[in-house]
């Protein structure tokens, strides 16, 4: 047992146990080149740390393992910085409309639901294609022919929006408007989840974009790691809400954890990737699904009141 | 009988006021009037001693002296929220707003509170867990009951009917719990001195919650350096994404 009072959260936490969740999670982002803020948000407030401290710290996090993953990939040269570059664009606007709906949805109470639903839709939608796709991968390869890569000739129709750009390490030649609206999208629910959103850039690049499996990682590393700074400075300087000493925790557990996920995810051949990445996603939908659908253990809860409440008499005693 | 008890004991306290001096004093002394939060903080308890002084015009009193602790944490507003169900799913619907909610509540006595004195002088000697919460609209119990429950399920607020201990009939000790998730601030500390289910007077004291060290300069840090205190959180990130790489590189 070693409590450690958290400065900014303002309560005490065993350090070991933040040390050890993120070590887990940081496996599983090494794994499969997503930031983990999808699993390690709600963890964190599942143990009591302020939503709003959770959110920032974890920003500081994945921010830390983005760096360390995009490092090794820029040694493998697996990265495509001019398509990071054109994310990071449109998820730098998508977070600031993301981060205005959060707000106003605090405000109105239907928070939580929100954040259920949206979960629910964007993991369940993302598992069951991966799902599909991986599934149907594997039984093509056991079926002995190689598994077919949509590549070539048929391009989906927004390929060919106007801006067209070259994406020379991707082998990509496509409209930037398609690129710029996913990242919106992405950029819009990352704010309002509180996670990186590479759970969501990795599945579209690959099966929106077709760009190859090798450089999508690094690349939404990339985003990952620039977005997730600038959401650090925002939230130090705006709610004042990055613990310092629970980011630090976070970052020793979840670097070292990503860098023993990244050489076990070496030795994954591709479709048993997207099929366990599947699998994981698909689990956490279900889990906010349940916390939907099913009666909650004390149906009433208790917030801070943000909007002004009107004064009554002799409330002030 | 058990109305006109209660309406005799105050009678015979309201001639005794008028007369002179009060009966009955208080003396009360807390262990510390400063709790410092440091990295090992998990929460600490306050002792408080008292002493109740009687003069000459005190009544000779059937009944025992009780005494109720209430010591009460920073206030703010808070909202209270019902889910019911909407199509499939559980939904917020209803609320309430409560305003001035004390972050923190421990009421602590030497005996079961409903035993002290009825639900109705409860209420009107603000005794309990439940007196301090005033809200704006129509209060309704029920999300009355279910801030309180909510708050003690978080270990904020805690009803404690055998924390305070009579050394002599007129010598007493009781312990205040200040929880591990206590806001920093000021806390109020109200001692009330009962007997015969009649209050008799009341002493008042306050003790502050601070944090102070390492937690107190990253505190601050936090708020009054907004850009460096991110910067620096993001150097932190930095070194220590980049130290993975270097000490992971040989495989």
């Amino acid at each position: 047992m070693m409590e450690f009072y958290l400065p900014i959260a303002e309560l005490p936490v065993n350090i070991w146990l933040i040390v050890g969740m993120s070590a887990v999670v940081g496996f599983i982002s090494g794994m499969f080149g997503v930031g983990g803020g999808f699993l390690i948000t709600p963890l964190l407030i599942f143990l009591g740390i302020p939503p709003a401290v959770a959110v920032a710290s974890v920003s500081t996090q994945i921010a830390a393992s983005s760096l360390t993953a995009l490092i090794s990939y820029w040694k493998r040269r697996a990265l495509d910085i001019k398509l990071g570059l054109v994310l990071l664009s449109g998820s730098s606007i998508g977070t600031v409309i993301g981060v205005a709906t959060f707000n106003a949805l605090r405000r109105v109470g239907q928070l939580d639901l929100t954040i259920g639903l949206s979960y629910i839709i964007l993991l369940g939608g993302i598992g069951l294609l991966m799902l599909y796709e991986s599934l149907k991968a594997l039984r093509a390869r056991r079926g002995g022919r190689t598994a077919t890569q949509p590549r070539g000739g048929n391009h989906p129709w927004y390929f060919g929006l106007p801006f067209r750009m070259r994406f020379a390490a991707s082998g990509l030649y496509v409209s930037v408007i398609p690129l710029l609206v996913m990242a919106l999208v992405v950029g819009f629910f990352g704010a309002l989840l509180g996670i990186g959103g590479g759970f969501m850039i990795v599945p579209a690049l690959i099966y929106l974009f077709r760009v190859p499996t090798m450089v999508v990682v690094g690349t939404s590393m990339f985003q990952i790691l620039f977005s997730m700074s600038g959401a650090t400075l925002l939230h130090a300087t705006t709610n004042h809400s990055v613990d310092f000493v629970l980011a630090g925790l976070l970052i020793v557990g979840g670097v070292f954890g990503a860098q023993f996920g990244a050489r076990a995810g070496r030795h994954l051949k591709g479709e048993q990737f997207r099929l366990l990445l599947a699998l994981i996603v698909l689990a956490v939908a279900m889990r906010f699904l349940g916390e939907l659908a099913l009666k909650p253990e004390d149906v009433f809860s208790l917030s801070v009141s943000t909007s002004p409440v009107p004064m009554t008499a002799g409330a002030a005693q | 009988m058990k109305r006109t008890g209660p309406l005799l004991a105050m009678l015979a306290v309201l001639v005794f006021c008028m007369g002179q001096a009060r009966a009955e004093n208080l003396i009360i002394s807390l262990s510390s009037s400063q709790v410092a939060i440091t990295s090992t903080y998990i929460g600490t308890d306050l002792v408080i001693f008292g002493v109740i002084g009687r003069d000459q015009a005190s009544a000779t009193r059937s009944e025992h002296y009780d005494i109720v602790v209430s010591a009460r944490g920073p206030r703010s507003h808070m909202v209270v929220r019902e889910k019911a169900p909407f199509g499939p799913f559980w939904v917020n619907q209803r609320e309430q707003k409560f305003t001035f909610v004390p972050a923190t509540m421990a009421v602590a006595s030497n005996r079961p509170l409903d035993d002290i004195t009825s639900p109705e002088m409860q209420s009107r000697y603000q005794l309990g867990l439940d007196s301090a919460m005033l809200t704006a609209d129509r209060r309704d119990e029920r999300f009355v009951k279910a801030l309180i429950r909510l708050k003690q399920h978080d270990r904020l607020y805690a009803s404690l009917p055998h924390n305070v201990e009579f050394i002599t009939p007129n010598v007493f000790k009781a312990v205040i719990p200040v929880p591990a998730r206590a806001p920093t601030g000021l806390y109020d500390v109200e001692v009330a001195l009962l007997s015969g289910s009649v209050r008799l007077t009341s002493q008042s004291t306050h003790f502050e919650v601070i944090k102070t060290g390492f937690e107190q300069d990253v505190a601050e840090a936090a708020r009054l350096h907004g850009w460096l205190y991110g910067f620096a959180a993001l150097l932190m990130a930095g070194l220590f994404g980049w130290l993975a790489t270097i000490v992971f590189r040989r495989d």
